[in-house]
C-alpha cells in the first residue's frame, strides 16, 4: 500500500472540531510542515494535545484552537511559550493541565481501548481539583483512591519522523522517540512527515529497523517534506533554530503580533516558508543543542 | 579534605544541595537547573557514587557531563537509553530524588509551578504548567533550589495553583498518610531546611555564613520552626570546588544567584 500524500491532502482529511493529538516535545521534532498547513488552512476549534512547544503557541495564536490538553508548553531554552501564555491570560481557550505522566497514561488507555488507567500521580494537586473531567474512584483492591486517568482519543496524530518508506514504516533515529508511539497508536489516522524517504530495503539492516517504534499498519499516510521540523529540531539531522524562535518570542511583543510573524515567513507553501527561512541548506546545518 | 575560605554563594549552595543525595543509595538523581544538576553531579562524584543520572536528553550517564558546550572530541559516559517515556517507568517506581525550583513554596511544602494569580480559566501569570511535580511528589524523595529566598515564593497561604502534593491535610487523599509525602532539603540564598518541624512544619535546618534567623523569618510568609542554635551551612572544601569547577567549566553558576556574592561575606 502506498501511502504517501502532501500536507495538503492530510490537512483536508481534517475537520473542524477534531482532536488532535502532536508528536515530539517543546522545541523537539514537532510536524511543523504540517502544523504550518493547518495554519494556511480555515481550521478551527480544535482540541490539541500536545508536549507543547511552538505547535500549540501558533495554533493558538491563530484561533484555530478551542481546547489544550496540556502538562507545559514551552521552548526549553526560553521556558514560557509567549502566544500560548497570551491565550491563557486572556482566556481565549479552554484547558486540561494534567501531569507529563499522565498524558502518557491517557494516551495509552487510548491505544488500548480501556476507559482509563489508575495512577496515583495527580492525587492531592489541582491536575485534579481543577479538572472535573478527571475522576478520582475507590479501588477493589485496597483502600486508597486512585486517579482513573481518561483515555485521551485522538482523532489524528501529527509526527514528524527522521525517515519512512512509502508503506508508512517511520524511523526515529534521534536519541529520544518521546511519547510519539503512544501518539500515534492513541489516533483513529495518523499522519507522518518525514525528512528522507527511503526504499523499504533500507530497513533490512537491524540496526535501522530498531529504530522503528510502531508497526506501519498505525501508519495512515506519509508526507515527504525534507526540514519539516523546522524550526524545531530534527536529531540527528538538524537542531532547533534559535535566532529563529527568538524572532518568534520577539514577535509577540510587537504589535502586528503573530501575524506580522506569519507575514514574514508562513507563506503559501512549505517551499515559500523555506526560502523565508533561509532554504533547506541552511536548516540541515543548524547545530544540535547541548544539554 | 581542607574548608575552603574563597567561595561563592553559589558553590555554598551547591555543597549543601548535594547532601541531599548523600544517603540515597542507587536512583536516578534529577537536577533541574544549574546548581541542581551541579549538585546531583557532585554527590555523583563523591558523597554518593551509586547514584544514576541521565545527560538532561536520552541516554543514562556512569558519569555526570559537565556543563554546557563541551568539547568536540568530548566521548560522554553513556550507560544506558533513558527516554522520557522510560523516565516515567522510573518515577513510578519510586528509585529517583529531583532537585526542582518551584516558582511558590506554601506552608505545606505544596508547589506551583503552573500560574499566578487569576483563575483556572484565566491566569493573570501563565507559567510552565505543572509538568511533572504531580506524579514526582507522590511517587519520590524531592528537594527544592530556590535563588532568591523571599515571602513572594515562599508566599502566606496556600499556593495559587498547587502542582505537587505537600503535607497538607485538607488535600490528604484517601488512604494515604502524610508521612508518605516526602520534601526533604529546601536550599536557598539564605540557609537550607526542611519540613521536619512539629506536623511537618518548615525547619531550619542551616544558617548561611552572615545570616540570620530573623532574615530568614521576615523573608518567610508563615513561621519557620527553629530548634535551639543553628548551624552555619558547612564551608566547601578545595577537593569540591575542584570538582564543581571541573564539572562547570563556563562558570554558568556563577550566572544562578543575583549578583554572584560571596559564600562568606566576612
Amino acid at each position: 500500500m502506498n501511502k504517501q500524500m502532501t500536507a495538503a491532502q492530510v490537512v483536508a482529511q481534517l475537520k473542524d472540531g477534531m482532536t488532535i493529538g502532536i508528536g515530539g516535545w517543546g522545541p523537539r521534532r514537532k510536524p511543523m510542515a504540517l502544523v504550518r498547513e493547518i495554519l494556511r488552512s480555515s481550521l478551527k476549534d480544535l482540541t490539541i494535545v500536545s508536549y507543547g512547544g511552538a505547535d500549540v503557541g501558533m495554533l493558538c495564536a491563530a484561533g484555530r484552537v478551542k481546547k489544550v490538553v496540556f502538562a507545559f508548553v514551552s521552548l526549553d531554552f526560553i521556558p514560557l511559550e509567549p502566544y500560548f501564555r497570551q491565550a491563557r491570560q486572556s482566556g481565549a481557550i479552554e484547558v486540561m493541565e494534567i501531569d507529563e505522566g499522565m498524558m502518557l497514561l491517557g494516551l495509552r488507555a487510548a491505544s488500548w481501548g480501556i476507559p482509563f488507567i489508575p495512577t496515583e500521580v495527580g492525587l492531592g494537586t489541582d491536575v485534579i481539583n481543577k479538572n472535573p473531567d478527571i475522576h478520582v474512584i475507590d479501588s477493589p483492591y485496597d483502600d486508597k483512591e486512585w486517579v482513573a486517568m481518561p483515555a485521551l482519543q485522538l482523532d489524528v496524530s501529527l509526527i514528524h519522523a527522521d525517515r519512512a518508506d512509502a508503506r508508512g514504516v517511520c524511523q526515529i533515529a534521534g536519541p529520544d522517540f518521546y511519547m510519539d508511539d503512544w501518539f500515534a497508536r492513541a489516533a483513529t489516522q495518523t499522519f507522518v512527515s518525514c525528512d528522507e524517504l527511503v526504499a523499504t530495503e533500507f530497513f533490512h539492516d537491524p540496526t535501522q529497523a530498531r529504530m522503528v517504534h510502531w508497526e506501519r499498519s498505525v501508519t495512515t499516510g506519509v508526507v515527504h517534506i525534507p526540514g519539516g521540523a523546522h524550526p524545531s529540531s530534527c536529531s540527528p539531522l538538524y537542531g532547533f533554530d534559535v535566532p529563529h524562535f527568538k524572532a518568534y518570542v520577539a514577535s509577540a511583543k510587537d504589535e502586528a503580533g503573530i501575524q506580522g510573524y506569519f507575514d514574514q515567513y508562513l507563506g503559501a507553501s512549505e517551499e515559500e516558508y523555506q526560502n523565508n527561512v533561509g532554504g533547506l541548506d541552511a536548516i540541515r546545518t543548524i547545530e544540535l543543542p547541548t544539554y | 579534605m581542607t574548608a575552603a575560605t574563597d567561595y561563592t554563594l553559589a558553590e555554598l549552595c551547591i555543597v549543601a544541595a548535594s547532601k541531599a543525595f548523600a544517603d540515597e543509595g542507587e536512583v536516578l538523581a534529577t537536577g533541574i537547573g544549574v546548581i541542581p544538576r551541579l549538585a546531583a553531579s557532585l554527590a555523583m562524584k563523591t558523597c554518593n557514587t551509586d547514584l544514576m543520572m541521565t545527560d538532561s536528553e536520552a541516554w543514562m550517564l556512569s558519569e555526570p557531563n559537565p556543563i554546557g558546550k563541551r568539547p568536540a572530541d568530548f566521548v560522554p559516559a553513556i550507560e544506558s537509553w533513558m527516554g522520557f517515556s522510560r523516565i516515567f517507568d522510573n518515577v513510578w517506581s519510586g528509585k529517583r530524588h529531583a532537585m526542582l525550583g518551584p516558582t511558590q513554596i506554601d506552608k505545606y511544602g505544596q508547589s506551583n509551578t503552573s500560574a499566578l494569580g487569576g483563575t483556572y480559566e484565566k491566569p493573570k501569570t501563565m507559567m510552565l504548567g505543572a509538568r511533572g511535580f504531580p506524579g514526582n511528589s507522590i511517587s519520590h524523595p524531592n528537594s527544592f533550589f530556590v535563588p532568591e529566598h523571599n515571602s513572594r515564593v515562599f508566599m502566606d497561604g496556600e499556593c495559587d495553583f498547587v502542582s505537587s502534593i505537600g503535607y497538607n491535610p485538607a488535600r490528604l487523599p484517601k488512604g494515604h498518610k502524610l508521612d508518605d509525602v516526602d520534601i526533604r532539603l529546601v536550599i536557598t540564598n539564605l540557609c537550607v531546611m526542611d519540613f521536619g518541624g512539629p506536623d511537618h512544619q518548615i525547619r531550619l535546618v542551616s544558617l548561611h555564613p552572615g545570616v540570620t534567623v530573623e532574615q530568614v523569618q521576615e523573608n518567610t510568609g508563615y513561621p519557620v520552626h527553629v530548634a535551639g542554635s543553628v548551624p552555619t551551612t558547612e564551608a566547601p572544601t578545595r577537593e569540591q570546588l575542584d570538582i564543581i569547577a571541573a564539572l562547570d567549566p563556563h562558570n554558568q553558576r556563577a550566572q544562578q544567584i543575583r549578583d554572584n556574592p560571596p559564600g562568606n561575606p566576612t
